[in-house]
């Protein structure tokens, strides 16, 4: 998009305005330009981008709503397969080709500290479930259980491994390009995996949570913003990203935490959403979803009930939680934006890559999203979800080093020690 | 500042790398520097009348210099007798500054493992400022102020983090006794996790609104920097509290393995070392590392059985109390008689020997610290030649930084903690363990919620997966 913009250009100085925008294809600022050819072809590629990028985005969201119906394993692996898109993206970003070819596999580094990530992440979050899932099967249960507790020390080793080839493969000269290269590769991984780990384990506690919701708000402030800048857009907000205003910014705010409240109540009513899945099986969930998700009437104030036909209003208590999704996803949230941004103007580069026509690439989608997944799971975490930790642990102590026989004798003799404490009580 | 007065300080260093002439009164260009033999680095070749000698001075962390030998250049010779000179006073001034530190280490461990936990959090806080005052340009730094502020910002955050969830066990046990104390502190352990996203989600919007504009490069560079930093700093120091609590052998051995290590792959490579061993650290030699491998594994059999005597030494500590420690140290320390075969037994006055079946795990710590290790001392040779910097710092004298100290640490500590997690603490679970640790710390309702939970699990389990 940018691409062909540029070459339109024939004036010096519009090539520095479009490096300096954000994502957004508009060149609505270039109307300002005393170059007056510019409007009308403008207009033209105003219009084909913005038919382009709406064309991708239906794509997208069509897309993303067929995984959410198909369930939890087929959203987990579109989690993984962003996770690798974003990791290649940003990989490539800061290579440098001329280096990289006096450094026969170097490359492979990279994915082989990716591999280590992904069996760390995924083994630590998804090991109850997969406990779960292999109980029937004598053989394979014990295999997996040993998988599992021993898992940590795998991890280490092929780290470990990683590291040692590392620093074998130092090439004199070349030392600065490669620490700067190792230093990059970890700090890819922590971002792409910190997000995607929480969003998966938020996964399995319920589509409802991570999922869908902080996605929605996150995508709903974006076409907000824009939309609201678009009428109303004065006052620019930060210097990072130019076409930001504070019109748009608010606007969009007061819209994301109404329709936050909104979408809780309509998305809260689908057992399908709410329920968590404690295995990595496909088929239907049925569950108690929880006190969260009953409905509570509030009776109307007077003066409003005489207005309108409802006499009360039914409101899921998560509501209220959806209403502090929607704060932070509003506000906190496009800090993540500005970040990539200031990132791309800072090592100057356009886009992170340009797998989406329109849009660029995957981790400019992905950016804010990132910052919304971490807040959701420790706010589920920590207000949602009232366990004590000592409980956990001791749980999954409990299930990861007993066996099915021994599990079973500590819970009827845990039974007898409660029954006797509250006979003697 | 007396320190600008060393032209090895980083600081002078960095300065003349970025062209700014040092304002000392002793000259750089003055090749033979009579105080220290590493005063140019290799870019200044208008001020050095003999380069190759210049760019030998590329040396290791080490000051010694006894390659200089090699090469016949005729100042050498005057080199060479002072060179003499200077390798045994910085020997002893490398010894006494071991034999300091060793002692002080004795004496924190004697004090406990709270003290030992504060002496832990030192060093972290002196490497991380080691660390952060490294890849600094004083230029850049002056026209961003508060700058250095977001670091201390974020290195606040990991350790409220870092330290809240592995004490958190051990804060709730010694609270226990007051209950507005204890509801306090439980309160602020369950919101943890959210007081520390806050905190990191400020800091994070800090750095945004402070971008400016041209520097922006530089500004993600350190805060990449300030990350990798705090990950680095944090996961070892992290790994080290949870060995201590978990018994100070755990903290003890390793940490002793390393420096027997060094030491040992010294001595070895003084007498014998011939072959080189990696390009990184040319002074490394393959006749110490295996001398030294086989010196650290048998040494590891060795102080585990002294070290393993001390209830002390070997009791995990569930509180945050400082009184002496009495408890049953497990199957692990309970020493086991083997007869010596007969041959043997014919020699010396004992029949059988004892070992504590401890002493095979040490073997593969042991393996580990000798095989393993060194390679975090590469690494460190490896960034500090790539950034060209001497030292991380100049805390200890003879020795450079705290950095310099930790590097093999590092390794070490997560591999322990790492095999402490795998191979011993899951060793002893049975059920009425873990019935008797239910029954004493949790509450009547957490463990019905535990009951109940565990009867779900079991009867989905019962039922059948798909």
């Amino acid at each position: 998009m940018h691409k062909e913009n540029t070459g339109d250009a024939p004036s010096a100085h519009t090539p520095r305005v479009r490096h300096h925008r954000k994502r957004n294809t508009d060149v609505v600022a270039g109307a300002g330009k005393p170059n007056g050819s510019h409007l009308l072809v403008n207009d033209s590629s105003k219009y084909k981008s913005f038919l382009i990028r709406a064309y991708s985005t239906v794509w997208m969201i069509g897309g993303f709503a067929l995984i959410v119906y198909l369930g939890h394993l087929y959203i987990t692996a579109m989690v993984v397969v962003i996770q690798i898109f974003m990791a290649r993206e940003l990989f490539n970003l800061l290579r440098k080709t001329h280096e990289d070819k006096q450094l026969p596999g170097f490359r492979l580094l990279n994915w082989h500290f990716f591999f280590t990530a992904m069996l760390f992440v995924y083994g630590r979050i998804l090991s109850q479930r997969l406990v779960n899932t292999v109980t029937p099967d004598k053989v394979l249960y014990r295999l997996v259980t040993s998988l599992i507790k021993y898992h940590m020390a795998i991890c280490y080793s092929l780290y470990i491994s990683g590291f040692v080839w590392f620093i074998l493969t130092l090439k004199k000269k070349m030392y600065k390009y490669q620490f700067s290269q190792y230093a990059w590769t970890h700090m890819i991984l922590i971002v792409v995996f910190t997000q995607s780990s929480f969003t998966v384990a938020n996964i399995f506690e319920g589509i409802f949570w991570l999922f869908l919701l902080p996605a929605s708000l996150i995508v709903i402030n974006d076409i907000f913003a824009y939309i609201c800048g678009f009428f109303f857009g004065r006052t620019p907000l930060i210097k990072l990203s130019p076409k930001k205003t504070w019109e748009g910014f608010i606007g969009a705010s007061i819209t994301t935490m109404i329709s936050a409240f909104l979408l809780a109540n309509i998305m809260g009513r689908f057992l399908w959403l709410t329920c968590p899945r404690e295995d990595l099986s496909t088929g239907w969930l049925h569950c108690d979803p929880g006190p969260l998700f009953k409905q509570e009437t509030h009776a109307l104030p007077g003066w409003i009930s005489n207005w309108l036909p409802w006499k009360e209003i039914s409101v899921l208590p998560v509501q209220w939680h959806a209403l502090c999704l929607g704060l932070f996803a509003s506000i906190i949230a496009p800090f993540g934006g500005f970040f990539a941004s200031g990132f791309k103007r800072a090592f100057k580069v356009k886009d992170f890559g340009d797998s989406i026509p329109g849009h660029g690439g995957i981790t400019d989608r992905m950016d804010c999203q990132m910052v919304m997944a971490v807040f959701a799971y420790i706010y589920h975490q920590s207000f949602v979800v009232p366990q004590s930790l000592s409980v956990d642990k001791l749980l999954n102590q409990i299930i990861t080093n007993l066996t099915l026989e021994e599990q079973q004798a500590l819970f009827t003799k845990l039974g007898q020690m409660l029954q006797e404490k509250v006979i003697g009580s | 500042m007396e320190k600008d007065l060393n032209q090895n300080s980083p600081r002078i260093r960095k300065l003349r790398d970025n062209g700014y002439p040092p304002n000392t009164p002793t000259s750089r260009m003055n090749n033979n520097n009579q105080r220290d033999n590493h005063p140019n680095s290799p870019r200044d070749y208008n001020h050095t009348p003999s380069s190759p000698t210049a760019r030998l001075r590329w040396r290791n962390r080490s000051n010694e210099i006894p390659t200089e030998v090699k090469r016949g250049n005729a100042s050498n010779v005057r080199n060479l007798l002072l060179g003499d000179k200077n390798k045994y006073r910085s020997m002893w001034i490398r010894t006494c500054s071991s034999l300091w530190m060793l002692g002080g280490v004795f004496f924190i461990i004697y004090m406990g493992h709270l003290y030992i936990w504060a002496m832990v959090v030192g060093i972290q806080i002196f490497m991380a400022k080691e660390l952060f005052f490294l890849l600094r340009r004083a230029h850049e730094e002056r026209r961003l102020p508060g700058f250095r502020l977001l670091n201390w910002h974020f290195f606040f955050t990991a350790m409220l983090f870092v330290y809240g969830r592995i004490l958190q066990q051990q804060l709730v046990n010694t609270v226990s006794s007051d209950r507005f104390i204890y509801k306090l502190v439980s309160g602020l352990i369950k919101y943890q996790m959210v007081i520390c996203y806050f905190l990191y989600i400020a800091g994070f919007m800090w750095f945004i609104l402070t971008l400016k504009k041209k520097m922006y490069k530089y500004q993600f560079g350190q805060y990449a920097w300030t990350h990798m930093i705090l990950i680095v700093v944090f996961t070892q120091s992290s790994f080290t509290v949870a060995n201590i609590f978990e018994g100070i052998f755990w903290f003890l051995l390793p940490a002793a393995l390393i420096a027997m290590n060094d030491v040992a792959a010294y001595f070895f490579g003084f007498y014998f070392g011939k072959t080189p061993l990696i390009k990184l650290s040319p002074k490394k030699t393959w006749e110490g590392f295996i001398g030294a491998s086989v010196a650290t594994t048998i040494s590891a059999f060795l102080f585990a059985n002294v070290l393993g005597q001390f209830q002390w030494l070997t009791c995990p500590r569930k509180d945050l109390s400082t009184g002496w420690l009495h408890c049953d140290p497990g199957p692990l320390f309970r020493p086991e008689y083997y007869p010596l075969p007969t041959w043997i037994a014919s020699f010396s006055p004992w029949k059988e020997i004892s070992i504590l079946p401890v002493q095979w795990h040490a073997f593969s710590l042991g393996l580990f610290a000798s095989v393993i290790a060194p390679f975090g001392g590469f690494f460190a040779s490896g960034f500090k030649r790539a950034f060209k910097i001497k030292d991380f710092g100049d805390s200890i004298p003879g020795h450079g930084g705290f950095t310099d100290r930790m590097d093999c640490q590092m390794v070490m500590a997560i591999f322990a903690y790492i095999y402490i997690q795998s191979f011993i603490v899951h060793q002893d679970y049975s059920v009425e363990m873990i019935l008797d640790h239910i029954s004493r710390s949790l509450g009547h309702e957490e463990q019905k919620m535990l009951y109940a939970k565990l009867g779900d699990i079991l009867r989905h389990k019962l039922q059948g997966g798909f």
